[in-house]
């Protein structure tokens, strides 16, 4: 039986307040991903991951892992009890991804770096104080402790002099851009994605040197991306400077369909109903799609196993214009 | 059995940032194009808050994790309801006094 809905966003809500994040893991695990690339600590502008891509192969282990019990993995994994989870970090002794399964989603920042740095944007990184930005907690209405936290993230902002936040995934811009300045007194960040970044700076364009992708690819827009911060046109632009020809499924843009993965740590069977229709409407137009989003891509990508290919959008854009 | 109602329920919530379930016309549009359909019902959610109706709100717990927060009632609703954060603010709502959760 999976534990009841009170006992999983009260280890979620223990996690962030305790350990800065909705599934703890080491700094060395969330900052590998910048090991080589020599980017600044700190500086006016910052590359912020909110630890999203990396938390998300740590979340496939734990789905893995609890399976077979057929219980959702954040009711396994809070089966040993919210009492302990407040003295002991439970998700240390869980199961572990691959290193090439870490491989895939450590890619996509260094990927978008290396995309950054074609654009001639100059940025830093906030390495081990790059924190979770409290995305899941809010959704489930911690608001007191996501207030908490958001403090502990923009005294990081403050200690390292950032005033420009460059984001990855929807979930991390839409809380530093929209939520965070509701709740955070004098919160004066500025907040882009990288996929706008890269639009306004004409990565896409202006004599760039690219590698044209042959092929055709499905566009699977975020909700988040879409409707919360009006991000349509963005990747559509960079995927067709790509070269790519562009199909829309069935809801597209702002009229896109979820891919079922807010209600993934509650309610498992109705994430994976909900990505069954919608890896059905993608399929209908086209065998391979695109997403900007890792909740979408895990999301998409279980539920259409090998029936379909899915590829981050990082991974497109790296390949034409920094490769 | 009589239902325990809070009359002062659509005013607590209301003091939320922006809670405007009372701007909702019960038109079933949300209803009809929800990924989640039955599961989440959110103008039901509504008329229990309207009617302070705050027993009903609690059984019906599930219906208000099961929203994805996706916005697609939101981008179709005649009224311009801000659905989502009605409904986050119901789950705040739940977390704070329902399963004493939240704070300290
Ligand atoms: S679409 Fe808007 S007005 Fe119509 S029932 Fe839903 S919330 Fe109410
Ligand atoms: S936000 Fe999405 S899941 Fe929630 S009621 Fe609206 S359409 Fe349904």
């Amino acid at each position: 039986m999976p534990l009841a809905t009170a006992d999983v966003i009260g280890i979620l809500g223990d996690n962030l307040r305790l350990r800065k994040s909705v599934l703890p893991l080491s700094s060395k695990v969330t900052t590998r991903w910048t090991e080589g690339l020599g980017l600044p600590r700190g500086g006016e502008t910052v590359l912020y991951t909110g630890m999203m891509y990396q938390l998300i192969p740590y979340i496939e282990g734990l789905v893995r892992a609890v399976d077979r019990l057929g219980d959702s993995w954040m009711g396994s994994y809070t089966k040993l009890g919210r009492r302990v989870n407040r003295l002991v970090n439970i998700s240390a002794f869980m199961a572990r991804p691959s290193a090439a399964e870490r491989a895939v989603y450590d890619r996509v920042p260094i990927d978008v770096v290396h995309l950054l740095r074609r654009a001639g944007v100059r940025f830093g990184a906030l390495y081990e104080d790059d924190l979770y930005s409290g995305a899941l907690a809010y959704d489930l209405g911690l608001d007191e402790i996501v207030a908490e936290h958001a403090a502990k993230v923009l005294a990081a902002f403050r200690k390292h002099g950032v005033k420009q936040v460059i984001t990855i995934d929807p979930h991390t811009t839409t809380m530093l851009r929209s939520v965070y300045p509701r709740i955070l007194e004098g919160y004066d960040i500025g907040v882009s994605s990288y996929l706008e970044v890269l639009t306004e700076k004409g990565v896409a364009g202006n004599g760039h040197r690219v590698r044209p992708i042959d092929g055709e690819v499905v566009v699977h827009d975020s909700c988040v991306f879409a409707r919360y911060e009006g991000v349509v046109d963005e990747p559509r632009t960079l995927l067709a400077a790509a070269g790519l020809t562009l199909r829309d499924p069935e809801n597209a843009g702002r009229q896109t369909w979820c891919c079922g993965g807010p209600v993934e740590s509650l309610y498992p069977a109705k994430a994976a109903a909900n990505a069954e229709k919608r890896v059905a409407q993608l399929r209908a137009a086209g065998d391979e799609a695109v997403t900007m989003c890792p909740m979408c891509f895990v999301n998409l990508s279980s539920a259409a196993g090998s029936t379909m290919r899915f590829r981050d959008i990082s991974e497109y854009l790296r390949e034409a214009f920094a490769s | 059995m009589t239902a325990l109602v809070n009359p002062g329920l659509a005013d607590e919530l209301a003091r939320s940032d922006g809670f405007d379930a009372d701007a909702c016309m019960n038109c079933g549009v949300c209803s009809a194009i929800c990924p989640m359909g039955v599961d989440v019902e959110v103008r039901r959610l509504f008329r229990y808050v309207l009617l302070g109706m705050e027993d009903k709100v609690r059984a019906e717990t599930e219906r208000v994790f099961s929203c994805l927060l996706c916005r697609m009632c939101e981008e179709n609703c005649p009224a311009g309801v801000h659905i989502a954060e009605n409904v986050r603010t119901l789950r705040h709502h739940i977390v704070r006094t329902g399963f004493g959760l939240g704070e300290g």
